[in-house]
């Protein structure tokens, strides 16, 4: 998908305004962080896994190379094929290749990140080619010509009453009179609707959550088993999978799959956990008669070795954006593109510019609740301060921004003047501010002062108050 | 296509700042992955002994909605069934894996069970199968595919009945691994994984409209469990006690 990123602050300010989606949002606020806590208070050793989980991905990091051949060793020892892309291009055309091979007409889908960054469906379409959206969430995005707004549940801004006005407006074969006031016949209806689809697929696409060097298998994690029934009923399956979803052992996997569920929806496990590997066998009476894995680099290769290594230990659970204050105020769709949230801000830069998603690691308070919540140690806020700094060295920022940042550092490479400077405002304002108390508006701060008053400074500076008791200490 | 794969292997070596492993690196991480070392095992249930780990399967297998029944012998499956299916009205034309795990139980004891031996189609209202074993851990069934376990009965039919024995509860998945490696040594020396593992915890679920849980989303609404277990007179006789 086009990234409209660069529009952050109107997509931002139009989320604001959006009532629906401010009830979702409201929703999501109450659920998933309480039902994380309540998890992982059960498991005592939720910590220490986390520590084994980032030295399982560190290490698989500085071998990838290693891991990654390993991998395509076993796939093609099962019977099956490895493709690899550089591209989003390559990857598209090694999809429809497989799919043109086998003269598919329509494609069922389990949901994949890789899938959006790579604008599969569009240009699936565009060759004649079907697809459908099999988990819940990404077929009511589907069917509205929406992107998805969350790595884990796509459909989260919205209410049930869009859901149902959706589904009357594409399911037209049914009786419009039917009732679709409740979850429980909105989800009945796509279960029927979606089970059809699946019988008939030719081809059976899905991501996967992890790839097992030793085994050449692909792991992918539902609840609804809709990636179960992509994969097993078609023809062929074809995995679509990043460089880094690299695991080297079924045991490493069992460590980090016991931080996934926990960390991205508060459940012990997932419903369906699914570990593949080659196509059928040829005693098998059910399986995919092909299975293809489709690699894709798109900048993951150029992220080893530099400061934003660390994001290649992501393992997609949504948990920081569960607890990203921004996140729950603007929505996915304000980060205009694949990946919202926290890690969308480090992660977007990297694969399509900072100069198109500068305004994403800008959107963040650091308040390192995301920190704090990833399974995987990953230090966002850290990572959003690289981008920060890159832009600032590129120019990017806004010149008054730029201009503002250089006479503070001038400043505060002077101590001395900075103290100086700092008492003089202080007294200044705290005799302007002295009747009223705070600032309904100060000149150069108007980004603070439109939304909020400012407080007058009381007396003197911290500085001078701490130089005065320091004196007083030795005196005494 | 090789191109594609030398350039980025490439990519990944020069960011790393080296070229391909040496053979000295290259052997340790052979050997890593040969030994397979289990990283930190929780004590939820390793800590516990084996009728502990049965009790614990149970009870977080209720906590996710599958419903369990317990019954002390496989003579007694047949009509642990046809109760469960006429409690709740459901039909009682099965599908049944071809599974020899499920060929030593009396299924003509109750010839009301229509049985079909074999794969399901998308309009079968009720699945039986076997499985491989049950992890205590989280209550999460193990079942591998197979010419006499198709994957797409663990999903198609509306409702899922695993019969299973106690003695298939292990306490971690890391177990659950440790079993299939067992049986499964392949001729190169490495082990034939299935073509599908399947964990399965619970009933299909999905919480996409406004975050509320519904079942059934697309695989079955309702999971069931006939545990075959000795201890099962002895569970039951321990509740009947707690409450009379």
């Amino acid at each position: 998908m086009q990234p409209t990123s660069h529009s952050f602050k109107a997509n931002a300010h139009q989320a604001l305004g959006n009532a629906n989606l401010q009830k979702a949002l409201g929703l999501m606020r109450q659920g998933f962080p309480a039902k994380r806590l309540a998890t992982i208070a059960r498991l005592p050793e939720f910590e220490a896994l986390r520590e084994e989980g980032k030295a399982i991905k560190d290490h698989v990091l500085d071998n990838l190379d290693f891991y990654l051949e390993t991998f395509e060793k076993n796939v093609l020892a099962r019977g099956g094929k490895v493709h690899w892309c550089r591209t989003p291009q390559e990857a598209r055309d090694a999809v429809l290749g497989i799919c043109r091979a086998l003269d598919a007409k329509t494609v069922t889908k389990g949901k994949s990140m890789i899938a959006e960054e790579i604008a599969l469906n569009d240009y699936l379409e565009a060759n004649h080619i079907e697809p459908i959206e099999t988990d819940l969430g990404e077929y009511i995005i589907q069917i509205r010509k929406e992107y998805p707004s969350h790595i884990i549940a796509p459909a989260i801004h919205l209410v049930k009453e869009q859901v149902a006005q959706s589904f009357r407006e594409t399911h037209k074969d049914l009786d419009p009179k039917r009732v679709l006031d409740e979850a429980p016949t909105l989800v009945a209806e796509a279960r029927t609707i979606l089970r059809e689809k699946f019988l008939a697929a030719d081809v059976g696409i899905t991501g996967a959550n992890f790839c097992i060097a030793e085994t050449g298998s692909t792991i992918i994690v539902t609840n609804e088993g809709n990636g179960d029934l992509t994969q097993t009923l078609t023809k062929a399956h074809i995995v679509l999978a990043s460089l880094e979803k690299i695991v080297p052992t079924l045991e490493d996997v069992s460590t980090i799959l016991r931080l996934l569920a926990r960390s991205a929806t508060g459940q012990e496990f997932s419903t369906y956990t699914t570990v593949s590997t080659g196509p059928r066998r040829p005693e098998d009476t059910d399986g995919p008669g092909e299975l293809h894995v489709v690699f894709l680099d798109n900048g993951r290769s150029a992220m080893l070795g530099t400061e934003f290594q660390d994001m290649l230990r992501c393992i997609r659970c949504g948990a920081c954006m569960n607890h990203c204050p921004v996140y729950a105020t603007v929505g996915g769709h304000a980060y205009g593109w694949v990946y919202p949230g926290p890690m969308g801000a480090v992660l977007t830069p990297t694969l399509v510019g900072v100069e198109e998603a500068g305004h994403l690691p800008n959107a963040s308070t650091f308040c390192g609740r995301c920190e704090s919540v990833c399974p995987m140690k990953i230090p966002l806020p850290r990572m959003m301060r690289h981008w920060r700094e890159r832009e600032f060295e590129k120019k990017l920022s806004p010149a008054t921004y730029r201009a503002g940042l250089a006479v503070w550092a001038y400043f505060a490479q002077r101590p001395a003047l900075y103290r100086a400077a700092a008492a003089i405002a202080t007294r200044v304002l705290g005799y302007v501010g002295r009747k009223r108390g705070r600032f309904r508006s100060l000149p150069l701060a108007a980004g603070w002062t439109q939304g909020r008053d400012m407080p007058a400074p009381e007396g003197r500076s911290f500085q001078s108050l701490w130089a005065e008791r320091r004196k007083q200490g030795k005196a005494a | 296509m090789s191109e594609a794969r030398d350039q980025i292997l490439g990519s990944i070596r020069r960011s790393l700042k080296r070229g391909p492993l040496d053979e000295a690196r290259a052997t340790a991480l052979n050997e890593r992955l040969a030994a397979h070392r289990r990283n930190l095992i929780p004590e939820r249930a390793a800590g516990r002994d084996h009728a502990g780990q049965v009790d614990l399967f149970v009870a977080m297998a209720e906590e996710v909605q599958t419903t369990v029944a317990r019954v002390a012998s496989a003579d007694d499956v047949p009509a642990a069934i046809v109760e469960y299916l006429s409690q709740r009205n459901l039909p009682s034309r099965l599908v049944m894996t071809p599974d020899p795990q499920l060929d030593g139980i009396p299924w003509s004891a109750r010839p009301m069970l229509e049985i079909r031996r074999g794969r399901a189609e998308g309009d079968d209202a009720v699945g039986v199968s076997a499985c491989f074993a049950g992890i205590a851990e989280t209550g999460t069934l193990m079942l591998n595919s197979g010419p006499e376990s198709p994957t797409r009965n663990n999903f198609l039919p509306d409702t899922h009945i695993v019969v299973m024995r106690g003695d298939q509860v292990v306490a971690t998945y890391e177990d659950g691994w440790t079993r299939l490696r067992a049986g499964r040594a392949a001729a190169d020396g490495a082990f034939a994984m299935p073509r599908t593992v399947n964990f399965i915890t619970g009933p299909s679920r999905t919480g996409d409209i406004e975050q509320r849980i519904e079942l059934g989303a697309h695989g079955p609404r309702r999971l069931h469990i006939v545990l075959i277990d000795e201890h099962a007179g002895a569970a039951a006789a321990g509740r009947d006690g707690a409450t009379s």
